[in-house]
């Protein structure tokens, strides 16, 4: 695993998200009120939307497109919708947050473990 | 360890709507909280019982009307007992005994035990081919003496008796139709409609003995005949006893709970026992007891409410729409409709079409509606009724329906779809057709508008076609379909209605979010994309200045100032007050517009320039080039104040009376920075020619020779209305002065997402001139908390970002090539 610092914790705003620009498109990184971070493909599964641009609520992402509702954890979309995103690595140490990026670029995550990864990107 | 001991358990008696219904409300809410048990005394799944009638006529299949069937019980871990008949229910030792000996232990219990039909017991009516109209097997023996006999009588001419007699004339019966009334369905309808009922009837070859008492059915093993007190005889092969139903309360009595006419339940779904949950047909409430679906729905929601231990839902009764499942005949009737001296009629009748419509009126408010022939307003009728809305202002149009109370572009829905081919577009938004919506209706077994939005998406977005798929709906379902419940939650994180989460905003001096879902028993710990924005704007209404505004609850419009669009860039609209502009304004315009490689400028229908295609990170720095050519920020993207649109008036104008540009300056200058419940457009025209198009407007002003007519609730947008006629004002202050307590009043009162147009169909034109125009002392009040709450509103947000104000929200973390790189061992 490569694993990359992008930024503190503070720097992403609680219930809010920033974009971190990866070798193959942008990735959004989430916070939740309880302070864990997440890592999806900045692509709603429906029509491309950015997720990082939509509410927060829970461990979820409602796309500001056309309101589909994404999990955070898997990357997949929930209640009657079926698509997915693909979920990246990440994690928070002393209040530095890192993103693994090896699975974006080819690699197979080699830690399964370190963030459940649900599915791969189509295509 | 094995968890599911450890669950408490929940045990159902009656595998029918209402149980399940409300079963399936709990999975939504805490899906892993019970083991569950379920009981019926049927030999089948769940099917929709109120579907049996077009089974009968053979419009629909047995399959087609199955709820869920045995893999829907096993996925969920549900333990389904098929055709047993609970024989006991053991409150000592908490546990129900089977007829079959199978016991299940219960922690809670749920008794959804419906209704037996009511049966006369006049001679004979044991004999075979005399059956009621409940079940299956009803129908099966009635589907089997269609093909084996001629004659069949109904006994009944109520609701169920009718939709048992057209069932039976379509599968080759001759019917007639007993009733102990001189009027059909009087329960529903008044003379007048029951007289046109039975007449088209009787076109159809139904034959009719009102006022017919039976007194003797004949036939030796088989029915052969029925006669009446009169002395009278008919000549049957079939009996069908459709003359109403009586709550299963057998089983409860048994146990010992408190049953009166039904099991008696509180608000919560309780009865006696708190333990025994009961929902349905065997419940009686507050002494009402419901054989409709609409009542079962709600009770269903505020049982799982508790079930899943929220308890905060209440159950407060319901108010019922009838509709009779005959094919193409149309009837609706609802609420009161007996009238007194207290109550007045308003009657419309064209017995040449066969139409016929009675509303009763008291206080100015729909009591009661009968319908006839054109039922197409009948859900709207009722949305008056359960609204309590006053009609004064409509009342000389009411009868002929909403499509002639200021909607000029689209006439009435319901006709509308039902005629649409299947490939119309319903939803313009996600582009979900007619067909793709009944399909899903049909599929999924839907019932509800918010099934449909989350199936198919339809209505989901701007919502503007929120009656069109409620249409698609009614027509799909027929009379199964009733509109949502009176009291709509917010969203599915809490049970509470908006008026209820604004009340308790003010009430309590709740002043932050946390403070809202704490005092409200929110069911999410922070809410979602569809509460959180409504909240944030009902804190900062109530407290425009301690409330620290969220960022993070806001839709990204409002959050990044400007829209977003298709491909994830944004659009840029600076304010140009009143829509008059300078060379230096444009050329400042033309050159940002050049150096940030604008694709798109455009002007929009409110006579602002919009720059389209912007990338998000580009969108501070914009913003200050426009900052320094003097501009601010056009609120475009906001549920605030967006333009006040104008002609040139009396300074150009041959005709114009007063000076229409300047008020028109004066008023954005006056309103800019506002927030409000949906978006706010006035418009200033300096003449009744109207070239602003004042009349489409939320707020317009028509400039006349002696003064300023105030109109307000237009709309141009997906359902055109034209503005109710508020009052006239003789200064240009005083228009100033209406406009604000206007806008307070729709901030205070109207609910998020709601425009002005909706808002005053819901609470009535006379509400806000009783308010606005008759009391000079609330209208300053409302003009003084409005310019109050302006005093901190009025901050351009594009100048604050463009200064560095939450910088992170447009500038991406650096890209991962520059950043440290370091191995770290998972």
């Amino acid at each position: 695993m490569s694993w990359l610092a992008i930024c503190p914790l503070e720097d992403i705003p609680s219930l809010g998200a920033r974009v971190v620009a990866g070798p193959n498109g942008d990735i959004a990184v989430f916070r939740t009120a309880d302070d864990r971070v997440f890592a999806l493909r900045d692509q709603c599964p429906h029509k491309g939307g950015p997720l990082s641009q939509g509410i927060v609520h829970g461990e979820r992402v409602t796309c500001p497109l056309h309101n589909w509702v994404i999990d955070l954890q898997s990357g997949e979309a929930t209640g009657a919708d079926s698509g997915c995103t693909h979920a990246f690595p990440i994690r928070v140490t002393d209040g530095q947050v890192w993103l693994d990026l090896s699975g974006a670029t080819g690699d197979a995550a080699d830690d399964p473990a370190a963030a459940p990864v649900a599915c791969r990107e189509a295509g | 360890m094995d968890t599911a001991n450890e669950k408490p358990r929940l045990v159902l008696i009656g595998n029918g709507m209402a149980g399940m219904r409300t079963v399936e409300e709990l999975l939504k809410l805490k899906p892993d909280m019970y083991h569950i048990t379920v009981f019926g005394a049927e030999p089948w799944g769940n099917y929709n019982r109120i579907m049996l009638s077009p089974v009968l006529a053979s419009e629909k299949t047995v399959d087609e009307i199955m709820l869920n069937d045995d893999a829907w019980y096993a996925e969920r871990g549900i333990t389904l007992h098929k055709g047993r008949r609970i024989e006991r229910i053991d409150r000592v030792n908490r546990r129900v005994i089977a007829e079959d000996g199978t016991e299940a232990p219960y922690d809670r219990l749920l008794l959804a035990t419906g209704s037996d039909p009511v049966m006369i017991p006049v001679p004979g009516h044991e004999l075979e081919g005399v059956v009621a109209f409940r079940d299956i097997h009803d129908v099966d023996a009635m589907l089997a003496a269609s093909r084996a006999h001629q004659h069949a009588v109904v006994i009944g001419g109520g609701l169920l008796g009718l939709e048992a007699a057209n069932g039976l004339m379509r599968q080759g019966m001759e019917v007639t139709v007993v009733h102990l009334m001189d009027h059909l369905m009087e329960r529903q309808l008044d003379a007048e409609a029951a007289g046109m009922l039975r007449g088209s009837l009787e076109e159809r070859g139904m034959r009719f003995r009102m006022a017919h008492q039976t007194e003797t059915i004949l036939g030796e093993d088989r029915v052969t005949g029925v006669r009446f007190t009169d002395g009278s005889e008919v000549e049957a092969d079939l009996v069908v006893m459709a003359v109403g139903i009586r709550p299963n309360t057998a089983l409860a009595e048994s146990a010992g709970l408190h049953c009166e006419r039904g099991v008696v339940v509180n608000d919560t779904m309780q009865t006696y026992d708190p333990s025994i949950y009961a929902v349905g047909e065997c419940v009686q409430h507050r002494g009402a007891t419901y054989g409709l679906v609409a009542p079962l729905w709600e009770q269903a929601k505020v049982c799982a409410n508790h079930l899943a231990e929220y308890g905060i839902g209440r159950y407060e009764g319901s108010m019922t729409s009838t509709k009779l499942k005959v094919t193409g005949i149309d009837l609706f009737s609802a609420g009161d409709f007996t009238g007194d001296e207290t109550t007045e009629d308003l009657v419309f009748k064209d017995a040449a079409r066969g139409v016929y419509k009675r509303l009763v009126l008291k206080d100015n408010r729909i009591q009661g509606a009968v319908l006839y022939g054109d039922t197409l307003d009948g859900s709207w009728y009722f949305q008056l009724m359960r609204d309590a809305t006053p009609v004064a202002d409509i009342r000389e149009n009411l009868l002929f329906g909403q499509a002639h109370i200021g909607d000029s572009g689209h006439g009435d829905e319901a006709s509308r779809v039902a005629a649409m081919p299947d490939e119309a577009e319903i939803c313009g938004c996600n582009g979900v057709c007619k067909g793709e919506i009944v399909q899903a209706i049909s599929e999924h077994k839907l019932f509800t508008l918010e099934d449909v939005r989350a199936h198919t998406k339809a209505s989901n977005s701007c919502g503007s076609c929120t009656g069109l798929v409620e249409s698609v709906l009614a027509t799909t379902l027929g009379g199964d379909y009733s509109d949502a419940p009176a009291k709509k939650p917010v969203c599915a994180c809490t049970d509470h209605s908006h008026d209820e989460v604004r009340a308790a905003i003010s009430r309590d001096g709740l002043k932050t979010m946390d403070a809202v879902f704490e005092a409200l028993d929110w069911k999410t710990p922070n809410g979602c994309h569809v509460c959180r924005p409504a909240l944030n704007y009902y804190l900062l209404a109530a407290w425009p200045k301690d409330y620290q505004d969220d960022a993070q609850s806001r839709f990204i419009n409002e959050r990044a100032h400007g829209n977003i669009q298709k491909d994830g860039t944004y659009s840029v609209v600076p304010r140009i007050w009143g829509g008059v502009t300078t060379p230096a304004e444009l050329r400042a315009i033309a050159e940002v517009a050049e150096r940030y490689q604008v694709p798109t400028v455009k002007f929009t229908g409110g006579q602002r320039i919009d720059l389209l295609g912007v990338k998000k990170v580009d969108l501070p720095a914009m913003w200050r080039d426009l900052g320094d050519a003097g501009f601010v920020s056009g609120h475009a993207y906001g549920k605030a104040l967006r333009t006040v649109k104008t002609c040139v008036g009396s300074e150009w104008c041959r005709f114009g009376t007063q000076d229409s540009t300047g008020l028109g300056i004066q008023l954005e200058r006056m309103t800019w920075g506002s927030w409000t419940p949906h978006k706010f457009k006035m418009a200033v025209s300096g003449c009744p020619r109207n070239c602003a198009e004042a009349t489409i407007k939320d707020l317009g002003v028509v400039c006349v020779d002696s003064g300023y007519e105030l109109h307000v609730g237009g709309n141009g947008g997906v359902k055109v209305r034209a503005t109710d006629f508020l009052c006239k004002v003789e200064t240009e202050a005083e228009v100033l002065e209406y406009a604000g307590a206007f806008m307070q009043f729709y901030r205070e009162d109207a609910r998020y997402l709601e425009r002005t147009a909706p808002w005053i169909e819901r609470v009535g034109l006379t509400r806000v001139k009783e308010r606005l125009v008759d009391d000079a002392d609330y209208r300053a009040a409302l003009y003084a908390r409005f310019l109050e709450s302006q005093e901190v509103a009025q901050v351009d947000p594009w100048a604050e970002r463009a200064a560095g104000h939450a910088a992170h929200e447009f500038i991406p973390i650096t890209p991962v090539d520059a950043a440290p790189r370091q191995g770290v061992s998972a």
